[in-house]
């Protein structure tokens, strides 16, 4: 231990390393538990890759795994996808403090899951072969849609991913005690390894390795916090709603103010403001879980529609069990976490941030070790979570750019590969980057902003290409677009990014979520725009509607799974 | 390859069995993306109209009608995925199945 911090102390500057230091000192130790359950995390990892990196020879491994993994197995990936360490610790800290509200996002997270399946799911597998432009362009002129779904691809991506990798360095900073900087180097470093040597093969293991420990700790973590309740989720909420009445007496409130705030944790608070807010914020999440290109790209590792309908089944009952989880998680840590001083600074706020309270939770259940389990855990998957965006960017840029719009689809499996390497490490690097240039801003408006941008433009285009025969080449790539730009412009001008990031004062769009506006924007502006389209490409984008449409729903001539 | 794929979209087009099969498949989704569209619209407008009644305890103990609503629409959207998987691989896979390869080309017949 001594022998590591004194090599740590050589490696980087001493004022950087002092304050990470005294930091620790005060909230975690350096945890050795933590870092050795990771370094074998790691290891398990690299050592998958380096068997992926054997089998990654064509851009279809590259790319979808060769189109092998069965629908189980992609349910897991897909799940390890979208459980992020923030909806892990984000969402049980939202249940620490104001209780019943953390559970309003994890069902919007959830709701968007079945109408991917009802509407998109066999449709995308029947007609993609390896990025959702695939299906968004399949009968229209390529270099226009595919330009619009390759920027929108990259804006999705670059926001979710500036917020993991933000919350990585912090996250990582506060658990292993390691300077900000090389936290987020870290996590470059290995994400680019996978995702380079490994491909869509290595990238599914290490989510579905990731999605297994996250699910197995949140469930001991559960079960240990019900234990101690009898069972009963009854006892529970009643013991909560008597911590947070004691914390309201103990800061002077009375008997009746006390009385009202412990009972408020049962019901919806103050988290949704206004109808307006309310309802837009959750069609942002809804829709755009079915927008989201890393998410829609794992459609296309598995062999067949079928397989990609019992992905989705699979992804919702365990991102649906895994939210129960953490409300329980949530609740457990008002109990167990709320009412113990060695978790608390003297105010009463949470040691370590606001973020920490599943952290502390595990640390009351299970001791440093399990402590040290759940730390690797949300460094496991932060990793998983930057793999599959940085992958689904690669190829935007290889696939829907260079092959398709600058090669006119005659690129070889060998230049498209190559090029998705390059865009890899330059990924890597601008993530790095922009983790860093971005370590003091508040990028917690990042990951709904994502989500409001797939919501707004890939799911209009998706929807009304899939199954509206006048949509045409113009009205899917400007009517994308418009979406898109209204989606970005209205989330600058809300109160979170205008007064609160940048502190321009008053927002002049008073809303928390863009969507309710941008994602009819998106729709009307495809349909008006399509009505209006008297090209002759319009009349090629019409006919072709029949052909594609028993593609989509039969599979005839879908790319199948390649033959090694 | 190509033509032979063509000829084949065609003879499924031209087959009334297909076009029941596809409107009764899109019946189904579109019947269960409204279910729950539904709900979950009427979940955040209850939040947004009527945080007192979510809030409320269910009869004298502590636990709120929100706590089963909430949970249950986290059930809900799986139950409703688990139907629509069932469905799909009882009714619709077999039947789209007989479809194509009773017009599939000699050469794939059984592929």
């Amino acid at each position: 231990m001594k022998g590591f911090v004194a090599a740590l102390a050589l490696l980087f500057p001493v004022p950087a390393f002092a304050a990470a230091l005294e930091g620790e000192a005060q909230r975690q130790p350096l945890n050795l538990v933590a870092i050795l359950m990771f370094v074998a995390f790691v290891g398990l990892t690299l050592w998958i890759t380096k068997a992926a990196a054997a089998r990654t020879r064509t851009a279809s491994d590259f790319y979808t795994a060769g189109g092998g993994i069965s629908g189980f197995q992609n349910g897991l990936a897909m799940a390890g996808d979208y459980m992020s360490a923030a909806s892990f610790l984000g969402i049980s800290a939202q249940i620490f403090n104001d209780g019943y509200d953390g559970l309003i996002y994890s069902t919007g997270f959830l709701v968007g899951w079945p109408i991917l399946l009802f509407l998109m799911a066999e449709r995308l597998r029947n007609l993609g072969r390896y990025t959702f432009a695939d299906v968004a362009s399949y009968r229209f002129a390529q270099p226009p849609v595919r330009s619009f779904a390759a920027v929108s691809t990259l804006l999705v991506v670059s926001f979710y991913l500036i917020a993991q990798m933000v919350g990585a360095g912090q996250l990582i900073k506060l658990l292993f005690g390691l300077p900000y900087a090389v936290a987020v180097v870290i996590v470059g470093a290995l994400m680019m390894l996978y995702v380079l040597f490994g491909g869509m093969r290595a990238t599914t293991w290490v989510q579905i390795i990731k999605a297994v420990l996250l699910l197995g700790g949140a469930s001991f973590m559960a079960l240990m916090v019900l234990a101690q309740m009898g069972f009963s989720l009854e006892a529970l909420f009643a013991r909560a709603v008597e911590v947070k009445t004691e914390a309201a007496l103990s800061s002077g409130a009375t008997m009746a103010e006390a009385a009202e705030r412990g009972r408020s944790i049962m019901g919806p608070g103050n988290f949704i403001k206004d109808p307006v807010s309310a309802i837009s914020f959750g069609l942002a999440l809804m829709l755009g879980t079915a927008g989201l290109p890393h998410i829609l790209m794992r459609f296309f590792t598995v062999p067949d529609a079928k397989e990609a309908r019992k992905s989705v089944l699979w992804a919702t009952g365990w991102i649906g069990y895994f939210y129960i989880l953490t409300f329980i998680i949530g609740f457990g840590a008002i109990v167990l976490v709320g009412t113990d001083g060695n978790y608390l600074d003297g105010e009463g706020a949470l040691r370590g941030g606001g973020n920490m309270a599943a952290i502390h939770l595990a640390h009351a259940i299970g001791g440093n070790a399990f402590l040290g389990f759940i730390s690797a855990v949300a460094f496991a998957t932060i990793l998983a979570v930057v793999a599959g965006l940085t992958l689904s960017a690669a190829s935007a840029v290889s696939h829907d750019l260079y092959a398709t719009v600058f090669k006119n689809g005659r690129a070889s499996s060998a230049d498209e590969l190559r090029v998705s390497r390059l865009t890899t490490l330059a990924l890597g690097a601008l993530a790095v980057l922009l983790g860093l240039v971005f370590e003091k801003q508040n990028v917690a408006f990042m990951v709904s902003l994502a989500f409001a941008l797939a919501a707004s433009g890939n799911f209009p285009v998706l929807i009304l290409s899939l199954l509206w025969s006048g949509c045409t080449t113009r009205g899917a790539a400007w009517g994308g677009t418009i979406g898109l730009l209204t989606a970005f412009v209205l989330t600058l001008l809300s109160p979170a990014v205008w007064t609160t990031t940048f502190g321009l004062g008053p927002a002049p769009f008073p809303y928390s979520s863009a969507a309710i506006f941008s994602v009819p924007a998106g729709f009307l502006s495809i349909w008006l725009i399509s009505l209006l389209d008297r090209s002759p490409r319009a009349a090629v984008d019409r006919a072709g509607y029949t052909a594609q449409r028993v593609r989509a729903e039969t599979g005839i001539g879908a790319f199948a799974a390649s033959d090694h | 390859m190509k033509g032979r794929e063509e000829a084949w979209v065609a003879a499924v087009v031209a087959d009334p069995r297909y076009h029941a099969l596809v409107a009764a498949r899109a019946r189904l989704g579109w019947l269960l993306s409204i279910i729950i569209f539904t709900a979950f619209a009427g979940y955040l407008l209850l939040i947004a109209f009527d945080k007192a009644l979510l809030g409320a305890p269910i009869g004298t103990g502590v636990t709120s009608i929100g706590i089963p609503v909430g949970l249950g629409l986290i059930l809900l959207a799986i139950a409703l995925t688990g139907v629509y998987v069932a469905h799909a691989n009882r009714h619709h896979d077999a039947r789209m199945a007989a479809i194509l390869s009773d017009h599939a080309p000699a050469q794939e017949h059984g592929a």
